[in-house]
């Protein structure tokens, strides 16, 4: 137990502990900002073809294509993560040109992250009700447009929550892909706590994950709550309520 | 003009075909506040979003102004629906966007040019009465405010034709008043042509001229609203004009009639000048009496005596008097 206060004090006066925290952290928020970027948007394209797609979609695709596309999300989405980035770190050498380090974990984070992402934003456009997509069918919009200004639109709110969702599971498998190479905070974890029984230093590692995963929470949940005004959300349907005294009873 | 000729629709269900349209020939001409009603599973909402193929009908040809839809291309098609608006029961109004915004949308999607829509959504805005809300977003509407701006938006593609789906349906009776009003200004100012699928009569009562009645997907009768609504000849008319009115099935008599006023005469004191005139002591079995236009119609089941002669006095008693018609009611059917 000495050993642990010992190696913790040593944590807060040493300066290359910093640095490395520093880094780390640093390193853990670019690799996770621009795989989850690249993730959503390619999960967001797979999205709005599983739904736009289906037999009863805005713009009917043939079946056998949409089968094939389901079960390839279903497959990368069953292989652990681990497992998964061994398979393609091959990728980040063809893309990069390197297999270890932060960058070269990236790669491997976005062709994890975008089969999930698909699903949970496909599950999100799906709540936009189906009366709204008729009335703009009625009006004369083209399948496309209805994608673009009536789909994406209503769903924003609930998009920036998946948004902050898959932000927070990468983050998570990014300190996971520290185990095999990648970079951050994982990276830190790992070489210290568990190669080198340095538990002071996973635990700093760890508690600067737990912060990161509030923070970005507690962002995404903010501006979910400011662009919604369909007063779903708490916040919102109070400031309505306060604008416009009249609004209860009339909702009835 | 809508001209549908043999529409049927029939839907694949797992317990087999569902016919929900059969064989509907039908012609509403330009201007016409046109109601189809009918009861909940009738086929009426089906049979709208026929008229701008929202459900392409399995057969038949939807003719407006003699262009058959069925046969248009996808891309003529959607060019064409911005000429036919269309309102619902849920308003379906886009809630991310200001008032404003959702009644410049059909616009944006036209591609008109943003400074102009807005303008026009402001006079839009104005028809509707609601020009304060133009920031507001729908969820902070009352029901009747939000079908006032879906009705601003569907005027703002400058449409010839207007489908209301069971657009009161959801209103409590005054803003329902308020919103019949405000489409049969609509109708009347710019002369668009509205078609109105709804299962209260009382909606029809207030602003059609002619209606249709829809029952398990067959057209019964159509014809104006006086026509109907001082006599409707199927059951299916009578179930709905008269709902609980006039159940002849369970009347015991025989020598009953229906008397059917057709304007202004409801309140003459018929009855009483037919004891007074003829001596026939008429019963009244049943009676109801509806003001459509300011005009009275209504209809009433008479018991006669039992005797041939008094009924055949009374016959032509009746007969003789204005507005009224009068029908022998048989046996069993109604």
């Amino acid at each position: 137990m000495d050993k642990f206060w010992n190696d913790l004090a040593e944590v807060f006066a040493s300066d290359r502990y910093l640095e490395e925290f520093l880094t780390g952290t640093w390193e853990s928020l670019y690799s996770t900002v621009i795989a989850t970027v690249v993730a959503f948007l390619l999960g967001l394209a797979l999205a709005v073809l599983l739904v736009a797609g289906e037999r009863s979609g805005v713009r009917p695709l043939p079946g056998p294509l949409m089968k094939v596309v389901n079960i390839l999300i279903n497959i990368l989405r069953s292989v652990p993560f681990l497992i998964l980035m061994l398979f393609v770190t091959p990728l980040s050498l063809i893309l990069l040109g390197t297999q270890i380090g932060t960058v070269a974990s990236i790669p491997p984070l976005v062709v994890a992250a975008a089969p999930f992402v698909a699903r949970l934003v496909e599950t999100s456009l799906r709540e936009v009700d189906p009366g709204v997509i008729e009335a703009a069918q009625a009006m004369g919009c083209t399948p496309f447009q209805i994608i673009r200004k009536v789909i994406l639109p209503e769903c924003l709110p609930s998009l920036i929550s998946c948004f902050t969702t898959a932000f927070i599971t990468i983050l998570g498998y990014g300190a996971m892909a520290g185990a095999i190479g990648g970079g951050g905070l994982g990276k830190i974890a790992i070489n210290y706590g568990y190669h080198r029984y340095n538990l002071a230093v996973c635990l700093v590692a760890t508690v600067l994950i737990v912060i990161l995963v509030q923070i970005a929470q507690a962002i995404g949940s903010y501006l979910s709550a400011r662009v919604d005004h369909q007063g779903k959300t708490r916040k919102v349907r109070y400031r309505v309520r306060l604008n416009d005294p009249a609004r209860q009873e009339e909702t009835t | 003009m809508i001209e549908l000729r043999h529409i049927s629709k029939v839907f694949p269900t797992a317990e087999g075909e569902l016919r929900a349209l059969d064989d509907i020939n039908l012609i509403i001409r330009d201007g016409d506040v046109f109601g189809i009603v009918g009861m909940s599973g009738a086929g009426k909402s089906t049979l709208v979003r026929c008229i701008n193929l929202l459900e392409r009908p399995t057969q038949g040809q939807v003719l407006i102004d003699g262009q058959d839809l069925c046969a248009l291309p996808e891309r003529e098609l959607i060019r064409k629906r911005r000429s036919i608006a269309m309102i619902f029961q849920q308003f379906n109004l886009l809630m991310q966007r200001t008032c404003l915004k959702n009644i410049c949308f059909p616009m944006e999607i036209a591609g008109v040019k943003p400074a102009q829509a807005r303008q026009r959504a402001l006079e839009y805005l104005d028809i509707v009465g609601l020009p304060d809300k133009a920031g507001a977003y729908p969820a902070q509407l009352s029901g009747g405010q939000r079908q006032r701006i879906a009705i601003a938006r569907a005027l703002a593609s400058d449409p010839k034709i207007l489908l209301c789906d069971e657009a009161t349906s959801a209103l409590d009776p005054k803003t329902t008043r308020d919103i019949l009003r405000l489409i049969q200004d609509i109708n009347r100012r710019l002369g668009i042509t509205v078609v109105v699928i709804t299962h209260e009569m009382g909606v029809v009562e207030e602003i059609c001229s002619h209606v249709a009645i829809l029952d398990h997907g067959v057209l019964q009768e159509a014809g104006t609203v006086e026509e109907i609504f001082s006599n409707p000849k199927t059951e299916a008319g009578r179930r709905l004009v008269y709902p609980d009115g006039v159940a002849i099935d369970q009347l015991p008599a025989t020598n009953v009639i229906r008397v059917a006023f057709q304007g202004g005469s409801s309140y003459e004191p018929l009855i009483a000048s037919l004891a007074i005139d003829c001596g026939v002591k008429a019963n009244i079995l049943g009676a109801d009496t509806r003001n459509v236009n300011g005009q009275a119609f209504g209809s009433m089941l008479l018991g006669l005596p039992d005797d041939p002669d008094q009924i055949a006095r009374a016959m032509n008693y009746i007969k003789n008097q204005p507005n009224v018609t009068v029908e022998e009611v048989g046996e069993g059917h109604g």
